[in-house]
């Protein structure tokens, strides 16, 4: 009665267990090994060239709108001008303009201590005729147009010069493009040289396993199929190299971030800070890196394919 | 099936290896190529196989003219040949079942559907409880089962086998002629490469096509 039972469980038991769909190309080579090394190294320069314009492009933004939010008016005093009088002129024209905030007078003290970086402190000032500069505070993001307030002041005083900051900023952001340009060349010269490397490991691997491809012609396999298999064997080690170099690029972010708060109190600090900003990828900046790190992986695979693609149509 | 018109190869300025051969292998057909080494037996199993192109004449394979057929009607064609080599081919870094599962698995079939039948022949020719090893642990009778194995997946309308039983003993190597004599009856075309007079003297009714010189000459089986 139970024998079937039995014959049934028996024949489960022995039902032979085995790794199947193996892939076609040998997994773990020297070359291939080489080429992860190589991807890793790669992702990684690409993915610091990537961060570091993301850090100058964000930064960029910050000091145009700093700068642009602020004018300064500069009072050039003539000799026997009552220099306080023009000062307060100035700032109640200026507080009436339209697209002015607020308007804020340095006093004299403290316009004299701005000259002491160049000329020393105790160094007697009264004979000299100091400008007196008035911070002015623009509404909004600062893009209006002062020529309103620049008509004013120059009618009403014509001590007064007042600069708007748009040369500065234009000038900071022609030298943040071009650091934003450099960088995007760079990493543009390091896909390059990886989709070379690629090539070679490519074609190496092809050679290497000639055999494999003999082997798979003459049992039926299709290009296509051969194809496939090569794209899929470099899509792997184009992900691990990319996860690699990918993941040690945000660590290396990371940490930076936590050092950019002690460099914030160290000498030089400021002018780090003033370059990358905080040092600090926003989420938008680790999915950049990520991205690479997908773009990297596909471009392994698809260049791969066509490589391969190209080698088997000669070949036959 | 397969027919060769004034066929002849030479591998680069040097002489012919053979030449002015004519013959043609019909369907459910059974011959033995032989020859004493070096005669050409190989060369002539991959001109069958169409892995080297003549040099002069013409082959036709399924009734198509070799020369002109396009690389998917090489691919489709390979797919109705099943072949054994005499260094058996297989893949190092796969293991037993997936060496012989390779003809099916490049024909996009799924593992799931090929799977018992691999499991099936192999266990027939006594690989059973080798499926998990790679070939270089094999031995040399057990890799020339695996290779036949392999060849045989696909249930060939033509196979060519080279030197198919060199490296098993006497009662494996009937065993396995015993194989191909019911493929044989079962409509493949058998042609196999061997140089094991006794061995064709046991199946008598084969066709003989004997190499030499880089000649052909062809002995018609006695009426089984």
């Amino acid at each position: 009665m139970n024998e079937p039972i039995v014959e049934r469980i028996l024949a489960v038991e022995s039902e032979p267990t085995f790794e199947t769909s193996a892939p076609l190309i040998p997994r773990d080579s020297v070359a291939g090994r080489a080429l992860v090394v190589v991807i890793a190294i790669m992702t990684f320069l690409a993915c610091l060239t990537a961060g570091a314009a993301l850090l100058v492009a964000d930064a960029s933004q910050a000091w145009r709108s700093d700068v642009l939010r602020d004018a300064t008016i500069q009072v050039k005093p003539r000799t026997g001008d009552d220099v306080e009088s023009i000062v307060a002129k100035a700032v109640a024209i200026a507080t009436q303009a339209h697209e002015v905030d607020s308007a804020h007078a340095l006093s004299k003290a403290e316009s004299e201590k701005l000259l002491e970086p160049w000329l020393g402190a105790g160094f007697d000032l009264s004979e000299l005729p100091v400008p007196r500069l008035i911070l002015v505070r623009l509404r909004g993001q600062g893009s209006q147009n002062l020529s309103t307030l620049r008509k004013a002041l120059a009618s009403a005083v014509p001590q007064a010069d007042l600069d708007d900051h748009r040369v500065w900023a234009s000038r900071l952001g022609a030298l943040a493009d071009a650091v934003v340009i450099l960088a995007a060349a760079l990493f543009a010269l390091m896909i390059a040289a990886m989709g070379t490397a690629i090539g070679f490991a490519t074609r190496g691997a092809m050679a290497g396993n000639r055999e494999i491809i003999e082997v798979l012609h003459l049992v039926g396999a299709s290009n296509a199929f051969i194809a496939r298999e090569f794209q899929a064997h470099f899509r792997r080690l184009g992900l691990r190299g990319a996860m690699i170099g990918g993941l040690a690029a945000i660590a290396f972010f990371a940490t930076a971030s936590l050092l950019s708060f002690w460099w914030a109190h160290s000498p030089g600090g400021d002018e780090i800070a003033a370059m990358f900003g905080s040092f600090t990828l926003g989420s938008s900046g680790y999915i950049a890196l990520a991205v690479v790190c997908a773009a990297v992986t596909l471009l392994t695979g698809l260049l791969s394919r066509t490589i391969v693609m190209r080698h088997l149509q000669a070949l036959q | 099936m397969l027919r060769f018109e004034n066929v002849g190869l030479r591998y680069g300025m040097g002489p012919e290896v053979v030449g002015d051969l004519n013959f043609s292998v019909a369907p459910q057909s059974f011959q033995f190529l032989t020859g004493p080494s070096g005669a050409g037996k190989t060369t002539l199993m991959r001109l069958m196989l169409l892995s080297l192109r003549p040099t002069r004449g013409t082959i036709r394979v399924f009734g198509q003219d070799a020369s002109a057929l396009t690389k998917d009607d090489l691919t489709t064609l390979r797919r109705r040949i099943g072949a054994v080599f005499q260094d058996f081919r297989l893949l190092d870094h796969l293991t037993t079942y997936e060496n012989v599962a390779l003809p099916l698995r490049a024909m996009g079939r799924e593992e799931l559907a090929y799977r018992a039948e691999v499991v099936e022949l192999l266990r027939w020719v006594g690989l059973g409880d080798r499926m998990n090893a790679s070939p270089p642990v094999l031995s040399g009778g057990e890799k020339q089962r695996a290779a036949i194995a392999r060849a045989l997946i696909v249930r060939p309308e033509l196979l060519l086998a080279d030197e198919p039983t060199g490296n098993v003993d006497p009662g494996l190597a009937r065993r396995l002629l015993r194989l191909f004599v019911e493929l044989h009856r079962l409509g493949t075309a058998v042609v196999i490469a061997t140089h094991d007079l006794q061995l064709m003297d046991q199946f008598g009714f084969a066709r003989r096509l004997v190499v030499g010189d880089g000649k052909l000459t062809i002995y018609d089986g006695l009426p089984s």
